[in-house]
């Protein structure tokens, strides 16, 4: 390490060797895991890194020639032979009319976003490794079936990131995420069941108590033994929040720059047209305070800001970064995602769909016969067609009531019909990340068992 | 350099001797630990994609770093550094240790003169990373011109050459103390495809690759087959009607149906699940998990696959491991921690997606032995059911042993004939339960083309699978036709 600034230094290198214009991302990442399972410190770990990400631009009569680079050798020899190599291999791509950085509209005021309490830089290891000891504890205790787990687990990531461009714009900002993650084992009869309870935020002080996300993993991995198979059928299906989430995520795939210019996906032609019952409307904002999608600025420097994505069914606006824009004729919704290490695309900041007004045991209660999602799995999701088919664990509902516990069955329909389906939006919204959806119920999907 | 020996490249490049090592061991061993060790990593990566016809993206991106590691008991300490001097490796090696309850143990180390594996199942002259860029762009601007030639209602290709070449030095306390230089190509071809009528539109995808020469996916009798199934994918999902849902008899096709092997059986019956006994597979050492005629083998001594290695990422030589024999579960995948824990031998399974990680349990190339039936026969035995020619993903809860994954080439099967092609079919099943359903077993064993990628606890690391044709009696189907 012997450059004062690496990003100016890289950025400057780039322009000597060629480039028309570049931006950098510098990423420096401090963290600590620890699992404890049963009475036994699973493991320990921590971690200082530090990358960072080029992009470099070459001019060509007929638009900019693009590459990235990036590297975790911060010599001043690799940040160097980095801007050279990007900016040849750039030389190699072809030109792009639309490729380039943002006109404009960088973040001017960053605004605290509450990402980080610099107190939580002093809890030590020790401290961190006795929450998941109590989690693990609670989980443990809170009935004799179980008898096992895959343990509790912290996380804690301290995240200081630098953002440059050739146009002038440098920004930093610093986040931290802290996580709790508990996974029980129950055993009944010889069989045995598993599922999980997890909380994460921004401040220590704001991630679920230790002793309830324990307790509710238990209760979860409780609910599943004894589970049974059910006869092929077609029925309304509810989601529970973390299930909801996940059909959510396949949304966010769908609405996404790079799989709408390339008609990747089934809502490439959508826009302004209803694509969900009148009960889904999904935003997405950048700038929630304490938001574990927030950021003052995206990954090429522009504010971010609040899209409404979804409105009461109508399909309002794609997520864009400044490429993704340009291919569509349309504005950056400042939705650039970029790790250090690639270039940037378009993708979610904090990305939910509205609480509606029912409680999910209204939603249980209202259903006659049918099925409670609480475990999806696989990855059966084509987003050119919206085609869905997954595999799913849950509760059976018959005349309004949790009857017995469900695995081995999948559920499957499509995304579009599955959004025009929705009947009920539950009133709670719990984030377990950038993504988050209330408990949904989808009038209709096959289910198949036996 | 790759020319170069790996030991000598972590020496010249960052001063690491013997005597450095054996002082950052010494640290770790200052307290009372079983093992330690130091995992070193310097990986260069690079990326050229098309799209629209254009290549219009490349990328080159270096990761190293070092990672020190004790054990006491079941208890890991880790910690890892993306500057390798000496200095951070002691701090590293201090933050490591810690997890040991007690003190004491001086700690003298010897490593020997640093080793190369005794074989090496990939060499290359040339790195794939050193080969201009210029061969790889013309490469997918040749694909793509193909590609649309093939057929009218081809409306995006997207294609790209991924190379990797990672240099790795692994040494421990154990007396390990070896290197390995590691290649890995990839060409992925994905094609867009629309009705002639514009009302639909699908995807079709073929990859390739392996541990060689870069050059052998510029050669067109190389790509060309592969693009070719990409397109016929496109099209015949724009013919595919929705899949039937529920328990019927299914005939999965030979090579990359193995995900079903990996998926339903291969992580049930890694060490780490079976020593802490989360698996549904724990304790069933010597009991039948499948019919008789079933033999699963795990085996990364395989030249130039995917899931290949010539050590391990814990020094240890890769082996060949019997998972099932003939129905009967036989053993198990072992790094090293979990093979002391359980008094058994490490089998070269020891693996982690980079230095920033842990090792742990993970399959290399997993695959059935072929039987002797011929193919044709097996679908000629099947009245009503479903014949799955290739499969997407797949994940499994290894706890209840549950297991999903998605068809991405289906088929009817009627009075033992292909009918029509289905889409969006998934499956799901039993692991414990699943091949002692197995009714017939092709002679035709084919491994993958080679792009498996394996997740595990948030690692991703390069596995391959196998099959021969395979017969399985009552599996779930899910669709969305009753």
């Amino acid at each position: 390490m012997s450059t004062g600034d690496p990003l100016k230094h890289v950025l400057a290198r780039a322009a000597r060797s060629g480039a028309h214009a570049a931006d950098a991302l510098f990423v420096e990442d401090d963290s600590l895991e620890a699992r404890v399972r049963g009475e036994e410190i699973d493991f320990v770990k921590q971690a200082r890194e530090r990358t960072l990400g080029l992009r470099a631009f070459v001019k060509a009569p007929e638009g900019l020639r693009t590459a990235v680079g990036s590297t975790s050798d911060l010599s001043t020899e690799a940040l160097d032979r980095l801007a050279d190599e990007t900016v040849g291999l750039a030389g190699a791509t072809a030109p792009d009319p639309d490729s380039g950085l943002p006109e404009g509209g960088f973040a001017e005021a960053l605004p605290d976003l509450e990402l980080f309490e610099p107190g939580d830089r002093e809890t030590d290891v020790d401290a961190r490794i006795e929450v998941a000891r109590r989690c693990e504890a609670a989980a443990r205790g809170t009935d004799p079936r179980i008898t096992n787990s895959e343990g509790s687990e912290v996380q804690s990531r301290f995240a200081h990131v630098h953002y440059g461009n050739s146009a002038g714009f440098f920004g930093d900002y610093r986040s931290a995420r802290h996580g709790l993650f508990s996974m029980p084992i129950a055993a009944e009869n010889g069989s045995m069941q598993t599922d999980y309870w997890t909380s994460a935020a921004r401040r220590l002080a704001d991630v679920e108590a230790p002793e309830s996300v324990g307790r509710r993993a238990a209760e979860r991995a409780l609910r599943r033994l004894g589970s049974r198979r059910v006869p092929t059928c077609e029925v309304p299906v509810v989601f529970d929040p973390l299930t909801a989430r996940s059909v959510l995520g396949h949304l966010v795939a769908c609405v996404s720059g790079a799989s709408v210019y390339r008609k990747a996906s089934y809502l490439a032609d959508s826009l302004g047209e209803s694509i969900g019952s009148e009960l889904v409307t999904v935003v997405d904002d950048g700038r929630l305070p304490r938001g574990l999608g927030s950021r003052p600025f995206d990954g090429e420097g522009l504010a971010t800001r609040r899209t409404p994505v979804v409105e009461k069914g109508r399909l309002a606006s794609f997520l864009l970064d400044s490429y993704a824009a340009r291919r569509l004729g349309m504005a950056s919704t400042g939705n650039a995602s970029r790790g250090a290490g690639g270039a940037p695309s378009a993708g979610p900041s904090n990305f939910w769909l509205e609480p509606g007004t029912s409680s999910l045991a209204e939603m249980i209660a209202g259903t006659e016969r049918g099925l409670l999602v609480t475990w999806l799995f696989g990855h059966g999701f084509n987003p050119v067609t919206g085609d869905f088919s997954r595999g799913a664990a849950g509760m059976w509902i018959e005349d309004g009531e949790l009857r017995h516990p469900v695995d081995e069955v999948t559920i499957a329909g499509n995304l579009g019909s599955m959004l025009a389906g929705v009947d009920a939006v539950g009133d709670e919204l719990l984030w377990f990340g950038s993504v988050a959806a209330p408990a949904l119920r989808i009038a209709r999907l096959t289910v198949a068992g036996q | 350099m790759s020319d170069r020996p790996a030991p000598a490249f972590f020496q010249e490049r960052f001063g690491v001797d013997d005597r450095s090592l054996e002082r950052v061991l010494g640290t770790a061993l200052e307290r009372h630990v079983d093992h330690a060790d130091l995992f070193f990593e310097y990986t260069t990566s690079d990326s050229v994609s098309l799209e629209d016809g254009l290549v219009k993206g490349g990328g080159r991106h270096v990761e190293q770093g070092v990672g020190v590691r004790a054990q006491d008991g079941e208890r890991q300490g880790y910690a890892h550094s993306d500057e390798i001097t000496v200095e951070s490796m002691q701090l590293a090696a201090t933050t490591a240790r810690a997890i040991s309850r007690t003190g004491g143990t001086a700690g003298a180390v010897a490593v020997g003169g640093p080793g190369r594996p005794e074989r090496d199942l990939y060499p290359v002259a040339e790195a794939p990373t050193d080969v201009p860029v210029g061969a790889k762009v013309d490469l997918l601007g040749e694909i793509d011109r193909y590609a649309r030639g093939r057929d009218p209602r081809v409306r995006q290709v997207m294609a790209s050459v991924i190379s990797q070449h990672r240099n790795v030095l692994m040494a421990a306390s154990d007396g390990t103390f070896v290197s390995d230089v590691q290649p890995l190509v990839r060409l992925n071809v994905q094609v867009i495809a629309e009705a002639a009528d514009g009302s639909r539109r699908e995807v079709g995808y073929e990859g390739s690759g392996g541990r060689f020469e870069l050059g052998r996916l510029l050669d067109p009798e190389w790509w060309r087959p592969q693009v070719d199934e990409a397109v016929r994918l496109a099209l015949l999902n724009l013919e595919a009607r929705p899949c039937p849902a529920g328990t019927m008899d299914v005939v999965l096709g030979p090579g990359w149906s193995g995900v079903l092997l990996h998926e339903a059986v291969g992580h049930g019956l890694e060490g780490d699940f079976n020593r802490k006994k989360t698996s549904a597979f724990a304790d069933r050492i010597g009991e039948r998990v499948a019919a008789p005629g079933v033999t699963v083998v795990d085996d990364g001594t395989l030249e130039e696959r995917r899931g290949s290695l010539n050590v391990d990422d814990e020094g240890t030589p890769t082996s060949r491991t019997v998972l099932i024999e003939d129905g009967i579960l036989v053993g198990y995948l072992q790094d090293k921690l979990n093979a002391r824990l359980m008094g058994m031998q490490p089998t070269g399974n020891g693996r982690r997606e980079s230095f920033a990680h842990l090792p742990m349990p993970r399959m290399t190339n997993t695959f059935m032995l072929a039987g002797e039936e011929d193919p044709a026969e097996i679908l000629a035995g099947v009245s009503q059911g479903l014949y799955i020619a290739s499969f997407g993903g797949g994940q499994v809860d290894i706890t209840s042993g549950k297991f999903v994954f998605s068809a991405s080439e289906a088929y009817r099967i009627e009075n033992g004939r292909l009918g029509e092609p289905v889409r969006g079919a998934s499956l799901v099943g039993n692991g414990p339960d699943v091949l002692t359903r197995v009714r017939a077993i092709g002679n035709d064993l084919a491994l993958d083309r080679g792009v498996g990628t394996c997740g595990k606890d948030g690692q991703s690391v390069p596995v391959g699978v196998g099959l021969p044709t395979l017969r399985v009696d009552q599996l779930t189907v899910g669709g969305t036709e009753g």
